[in-house]
Order: structure tokens, then C-alpha cells, then sequence
């Protein structure tokens, strides 16, 4: 787009690539808070229907689908509340530490080749390392309420929170390895193909690490099981208990923000990104990265995939909210120190030691290297986005 | 207080104690289950004290039982334990019942029964899936109330009132169900028999739910007795009594000839006489999980109890017998009844000069002793232990304060 703007409309190079960065940033911020009100509404949903009743019916029309909308303007109009004793200016900031976090780890996650904020050669630090900073709105949050319940909420987050990234950095640091780059695009690059290149079925060890992965990007966004942070039952509402209107609606977005990123994230690292189970557009002999309109619809093919393998993680952490009781803090603790950071840490070495002793996978026909089926297009290093003319529109045949 | 602590193995981190913090827990907390107001001295997530100040849903129900005659009374009892009216409704027409040596028919006896045992059912329920709420877990309580419903809408067809019954009274009852109704009672036990292995599924042998409640609140049969526990609380600790069976023969006179036996656990297992899950290997006698496991079997026997009552019912020939006037003057003298709620033992004092308005009413609390004993179960636990225990002892406030 900025390359348009400055060929064609001939706007200044600075003023082009600041249009597009606000176009950008733009989509992003809305597409993300509408899917999280989407998420909303499916969650009120998806808790009904386990819960023997209907969820939303009407506002809207049908499915009561416009209920999350409704509720952020009943959100906007409720009373801006701070209590006595709070601190200012950390009250007020708090939401929008979380929410900003949040949202601004989906810079770095490609929604499909080429559909990205912005590419970075260490998107996947970028994405945990950002996601972390939310925890800073948590505990601002409760620090500044000036309530016990609060507090407790923040001590609980500061807690768990930073117990989990050690073993959740662990987790992602594996598919890393083995595609040999921090970056996400190359990451799920190397996953196209059949459902046999997913990182998930790698090895056993890669396989074993997924579900850690789970279970610590549960914990890591304060999700039931482990939502010791807001513990409802326990601490009322824990470090949003002060919190009315639109600040909390902050909060709540940033939630599903959060929610929707790690299941991107482990859609990307583990279960082959925006690549189908099967490669229908290599198949059909399409290609992603040509730049022509069949390409794009095979990149809006990828992101569907993608959208649905990150939404599908986002509804079984619902099921699972909604299905188990919560965990006390001395074993959420326990969870993370005792089963997972020594999991975590020996798949890590297991799939090393796998990658020098088996590179091929045990049957070697059955895991080919993405550029055998795509014949080349594939970025090499320091050539992304360089496309071969003369593959453009070849045919190429795949043995199963 | 030091001393108390230094002494209590529960509390690791004692040397590296920090400040203390006294926090409230109600009355507006969503885990007290109405108005309780718990003040914990914490250390962190490690919390020292509990105190429980009761007192917030006062009504002078007693004072008002001195100004009313014995049937203008009942609706009162209503509210004290309005998870379980009809068992309230019972245990005062029976203490009234007791003083004036009456004897109601027996079809009105097995109706009785009938009425009270599906009324624990109900009340177990919501124990139940309020519990699992306090554990951070919604399914099985909507679960529970849906099942609850049901039996809600069986109590409206036979008295019109879905909370507050009234239905049982001095003399009597006062209604007879209406035709159709054993049908309709029948065919939603037995559509609710499957679901408690649901239940079982859910909570009693969910492994988190084990995690949580399992050793968690030990209370030795000792503690239990001197504090006054009564109920799944008591025998949840493995002392086996129940009212049903050892109370005093105006009571036990109405479970005369049904088959029961009492839930608790002796020589390490619970009665055989149904299917239920194994004790879970963590699980300590006394603990959270097994004052809730014992409820949970409480479900299924009250299932039995009005299985038999329904056949016994029906069997009976004659009619229900009226109530007695509102103005039935009682002979002068004194009596006290407890009968088995399904919190406890619900006990009701009066003593009459001779008038239909008793001259003095008292009414002793099941959950009143029971809650009682949470500042000794709670010493030392985490913070989320204390919804956990509160949880576990069943506690309805409207009983508390009366």
C-alpha cells in the first residue's frame, strides 16, 4: 500500500508509510476488538448451551448476536467510578496497560502469508514478550484499587503469571529450533503441507510440549482453571473488583485478546499456521506468495485456517471454564515448578536430541520438506517475499 | 495467638511471617452464602483467624412465635431454613404435635415423609452445586437447579408455593396431593437417578475437585460432638447418628417401617447399597469431601425413602385427616423436638401456659453449630480454603439468625 501511495499518488515517502501504518494499526485494533465481541457473545453462548440454557435470544434479532455490543453501550453510560482510597493515575492507566499489550502482540502474528502487521525476524520474542506486559496492568490494577481484594487478585497474578512464562517460553522456544527461526511467517512457513508436517507431529517430544503449551497458555492469560487472579468465589472479583464501565470492559477486552493470541500463537508454532490439514492450494497448483488474485484467495483460504484453528483453541478454553472447578494457589504453583518447567525442560532436550539423531522423522517419506511440495517459491533466507516467475502457475505433483 | 500458631503444623511459613492483614469475607461476598460476614486475619494466602459475625438477617422469629398461635406460626419456619421449608414446617408441627400428644393419620404420615425426604433432595442440590460455585466451578449448579426445578414445580402443583410451603402443619397437612401427582413424582425419580452419576462426574470425582477438597477442613469426631455438628457434617466425620433413626418415637415413628440406612462411613466404607464412586485414596475422614460425599449418598437414600413412601401412600385407605383449628388450644407444659433437616438437627422449644400462643419459642440452629466450628477448621488453611470448608458445612443464614 505504501509503494502505491508513493508511486502512483506520489504522496512523500513519510507521509505515505504513516498512512499506512495507521491504515494498519486501524484494522488491526478493530478486527481484534470485534472478534473479542464476537468471543464475547460466543462464550455467553457456549456457557448456556453446557449449561442447559439458551444464552442471549434477542437482542439483535436472532441468537441475541448484537449482545456483546449492547452490553459495551450499557458499559459506556454506567457511572465512571473511583473508590476513595485509590491511587489516580495508576487506576486509570491500569486497563490500559492490559489492553494495549494485548492487542499490540498482534502486530507480529501473521494472520496468513503476507497478512501481517508488521514481519519480524523475532515475532515470536515480540508476541511473548509483549503478551508479558499485561500482567503489568493486572497488578497496577490491584495495586491502585486500594482494596484487599485487589491486591490478593495482584499478588496471585504477579505470581503465577511469571511462574508460567518459564515454562511457556520453553514451550515455544522448541518449534523455534526446529524451524530454525524466531520468525513466525518461516515458522508456520515450514509446516506447509500435509497434516504429517505439523510441528505437533514432529516427534513425540513436540507432540508431548503441545499440551504443555496448553496448560501454560491457559495459565498465562488467567483462565479457568487456573483464573486465580479474579477467583470469583474467593476474592469477589480479584484485581478488577473496583473496576465499572469502560475501564473493565478494557479488561475484559484484553482477556479475549489474550485468549485469541495464544491459540493463534499455538495454531502458528504447533499446528501448521495458516496450512490445512491437507494442501489443497499446492494441489490445485496455486501458490501464496505470487502476488497475483488467485494467490490471494489462497492467502484468504490460509487465514480462515488460521482463524479457525485460533478460534477452536478460544472455544476449548471456554468448555474447559465452564467444565472444571479451580485449582487453590499452592497447586497452580505446584503445577507450573513441579510438572510443568520439568516436562518442558526435558522435551525441549528430547526434541533437540531427536532433530540430531533422527533429522528425516522416523518414516522420511512421510515428512517433506515444504519446498519439495511447493517447488522452491519459499523464501530462502534474506530473500523473502521473492518469487520465481517461472514457477508461477506450475503444476506440481505430490505423492501422499 | 502465637503459641496457637507456633503449635500448628498447618502453618509452614512461620518463620518468615510478615504483617498481618485483617480482611472482611462478606456480608457482600459472593461465597457466604447470604449474609455471613467472615473476618480473616491473613499472612498473605495463609489465613490465621476466622471469625463469623452472624446477625445480618435477624427477624425475631421467635419473639414473633410468642404472638401468633402454633399454626399461624409455620410460615416462619419457612424462613428460617428456606432451602428446606417443609422440613422446618415439619420439625415445629411435630414439637406442637408432641405437647398436645396428637397423632396425625397415617396416610398424612406417609405423606409426610414423602414430602420432607424430596425436600432434602432438593435442599442437597443446591448444597451441592453451591458448593461447587464455591469451587469455582458453574456447570453443576445449574445442573443441580435444574434438577431442583423440578421438584420445585411438584411442591407448587401439590401447595401452590415454590419456596415457602407451609404445606405441612399442626394436625396434619394441608392439602392433599392432587390426582396425577404420584405419577409425576415417580417418573422424576426416575429421570433424575442417571444424573447423579453426572454429578459424580462433575465434582465428586473430578480430580481438581478431589485437589480441593480432599484433606482439606479435617474435623475429628470429637470436635464435631463438642461443638454440636449435626447432620452430613457430623456424620460426615464418621459419627453415625441420625435423628431418622435415634430421635425421640413421635419422629422415628414416621420411618418406622422403611427400609434406610444411614449415610456414613463405618469400618471404611459407606453402606453398600448402592453404586457410588470409590473414597479417593487423599480423602481423610472428616474432610470437606466427605462431608459432601455424604450428601451426595444423602440424595440417593432420600430417593429410596420416597419411593417407599409413595407405595405406602397409595396403599393407604381413608382420608388425610383435617389440620387442627388455628386456635387449638394447647394443654400447659413444655416440649422440645429435634427432628433430621437436611442441615442438621433442627430442634424447636415451646412452652405453653395453656393458650394456642405459646408463652415462650426458642429454635435451635443446625447451622448455627455448625458453622461454629469454621474458626477451627479454617486455622491455617489459604484463602481458598475458606469458601471451601464455609462451603462444605452447608450453612444457610435464614436458620442462623433466625
Amino acid at each position: 500500500m505504501a509503494e502505491f501511495l508513493i508511486n502512483t499518488v506520489r504522496l512523500p515517502a513519510w507521509l505515505a508509510w504513516s498512512v499506512t501504518a495507521g491504515v494498519a494499526a486501524a484494522l488491526i485494533l478493530n478486527v481484534i476488538a470485534g472478534g473479542a465481541l464476537v468471543f464475547i457473545w460466543a462464550e455467553r453462548k457456549i456457557a448456556g448451551r453446557i449449561q442447559d440454557r439458551l444464552g442471549p435470544t434477542r437482542t439483535g434479532g436472532k441468537f441475541g448476536w448484537l449482545q456483546s455490543l449492547a452490553d459495551g453501550l450499557k458499559l459506556l453510560a454506567k457511572e465512571d467510578l473511583m473508590p476513595d482510597g485509590a491511587d489516580g493515575m495508576l487506576f486509570r492507566l491500569a486497563p490500559y496497560v492490559s489492553f494495549c499489550a494485548s492487542f499490540c502482540a498482534f502486530i507480529a502474528l501473521p494472520f496468513a502469508f503476507d497478512f501481517i502487521g508488521q514481519r519480524m525476524n523475532v515475532g515470536v520474542f515480540f508476541v511473548i514478550a509483549v503478551l508479558g506486559i499485561e500482567v503489568f496492568g493486572v497488578i497496577l490494577a490491584g495495586y491502585a484499587s486500594a482494596s484487599k481484594w485487589s491486591l490478593f487478585g495482584a499478588m496471585r497474578e504477579a505470581a503465577q503469571v511469571v511462574s508460567y512464562e518459564v515454562p511457556l517460553g520453553m514451550c515455544v522456544v522448541v518449534p523455534v529450533m526446529l524451524a530454525g527461526s524466531m520468525d513466525l511467517v518461516t515458522i508456520a512457513e515450514k509446516q506447509a503441507g500435509w497434516l504429517t508436517n505439523w510441528y505437533l507431529f514432529h516427534d513425540p517430544f513436540t507432540f508431548v510440549i503441545f499440551w504443555v503449551y496448553v496448560t501454560c497458555a491457559v495459565a498465562s492469560v488467567n483462565r479457568a482453571p487456573f483464573d486465580l487472579a479474579e477467583a470469583e468465589s474467593e476474592l469477589v472479583a480479584g484485581f478488577h473488583t473496583e473496576y465499572s464501565g469502560l475501564r473493565w470492559s478494557y479488561f475484559f477486552m484484553a482477556e479475549y485478546g489474550s485468549m485469541f493470541l495464544v491459540s493463534a500463537l499455538a495454531a502458528l508454532l504447533f499446528l501448521g499456521g495458516w496450512n490445512g490439514p491437507v494442501p489443497v492450494a499446492s494441489l490445485l497448483g496455486l501458490s501464496e506468495g505470487t502476488g497475483d488474485t488467485a494467490s490471494y484467495f489462497v492467502r484468504l483460504l490460509g487465514m480462515a485456517n488460521l482463524l479457525g484453528k485460533a478460534s477452536l483453541g478460544v472455544l476449548i478454553m471456554m468448555w474447559i471454564r465452564w467444565t472444571l472447578p479451580r485449582l487453590r494457589i499452592d497447586q497452580v504453583m505446584m503445577t507450573c515448578l513441579k510438572y510443568c518447567t520439568p516436562l518442558a525442560a526435558a522435551m525441549f532436550l528430547g526434541a533437540m536430541l531427536w532433530q540430531i539423531a533422527l533429522p528425516g522423522g522416523l518414516v522420511p517419506g512421510l515428512r517433506r520438506p515444504a519446498g519439495e511440495i511447493r517447488e522452491g517459491w519459499l523464501p530462502g533466507p534474506g530473500g523473502a517475499f521473492k518469487v520465481r516467475s517461472a514457477d508461477v502457475g506450475k503444476v506440481v505433483q505430490v505423492s501422499p | 495467638m502465637a503459641q496457637m500458631l507456633d503449635d500448628d503444623p498447618r502453618i509452614i511459613e512461620f518463620d518468615v511471617r510478615t504483617d498481618e492483614m485483617l480482611v472482611n469475607m462478606g456480608p457482600q461476598h459472593p461465597s457466604t452464602h447470604g449474609v455471613l460476614r467472615l473476618v480473616l486475619r491473613t499472612d498473605g494466602e495463609v489465613v490465621s483467624e476466622v471469625e463469623p459475625h452472624i446477625g445480618y438477617l435477624h427477624r425475631c422469629a421467635e419473639k414473633i412465635g410468642e404472638n401468633l398461635t402454633h399454626r399461624q406460626w409455620i410460615p416462619y419456619t419457612d424462613r428460617m431454613d428456606y432451602l428446606a421449608a417443609m422440613n422446618m414446617n415439619l420439625g415445629w408441627a411435630l414439637a406442637v404435635e408432641k405437647l398436645m400428644k396428637y397423632q396425625v393419620s397415617e396416610k398424612a404420615r406417609h405423606l409426610r415423609v414423602l414430602i420432607v425426604e424430596l425436600n432434602r433432595i432438593a435442599s442437597h442440590l443446591v448444597g451441592m452445586g453451591a458448593y461447587g460455585l464455591d469451587l469455582g466451578t458453574f456447570s453443576p449448579f445449574l445442573y443441580a437447579f435444574r434438577e431442583r426445578e423440578k421438584i420445585l414445580d411438584l411442591f407448587e402443583e401439590a401447595c401452590g408455593a415454590r419456596l415457602t410451603y407451609s404445606y405441612i402443619t399442626v394436625g396434619g397437612l394441608t392439602a392433599d396431593l392432587p390426582s396425577g401427582w404420584l405419577v409425576k413424582c415417580e417418573a422424576f425419580l426416575e429421570q433424575f437417578e442417571p444424573i447423579i452419576q453426572e454429578y459424580h462426574a462433575l465434582l465428586t470425582t473430578n480430580a481438581i475437585f478431589v485437589k480441593r477438597t480432599a484433606n482439606i477442613g479435617v474435623m475429628s469426631p470429637e470436635l464435631a460432638i463438642e461443638y454440636g455438628c449435626s447432620g452430613p457434617v457430623l456424620r460426615g466425620s464418621g459419627v453415625d447418628q441420625d435423628m431418622r433413626r435415634d430421635g425421640e418415637a413421635i419422629y422415628t415413628a414416621m420411618y418406622d417401617s422403611y427400609a434406610f440406612e444411614v449415610a456414613v462411613m463405618k469400618d471404611g466404607h459407606y453402606p453398600r447399597d448402592h453404586v457410588y464412586p470409590a473414597v479417593p485414596a487423599d480423602a481423610v475422614l472428616g474432610d470437606c469431601w466427605h462431608r459432601f460425599f455424604v450428601r451426595m449418598l444423602e440424595v440417593v437414600q432420600s430417593m429410596d425413602l420416597v419411593r417407599q413412601a409413595i407405595d405406602r401412600y397409595s396403599a393407604c385407605k381413608g382420608p388425610l385427616g383435617e389440620p387442627l383449628k388455628l386456635t387449638e388450644k394447647m394443654p400447659a407444659g413444655d416440649a422440645y423436638l429435634e427432628t433430621e433437616c437436611p442441615k442438621g438437627q433442627m430442634g424447636f422449644y415451646l412452652v405453653s401456659d395453656g393458650s394456642a400462643i405459646p408463652w415462650r419459642v426458642r429454635a435451635r440452629s443446625s447451622s448455627f453449630s455448625n458453622l461454629a466450628v469454621a474458626h477451627e477448621l479454617c486455622r491455617g488453611c489459604l484463602i481458598a480454603d475458606v469458601p471451601a470448608i464455609v462451603g462444605s458445612l452447608d450453612i444457610v443464614m435464614g436458620e442462623i439468625d433466625r
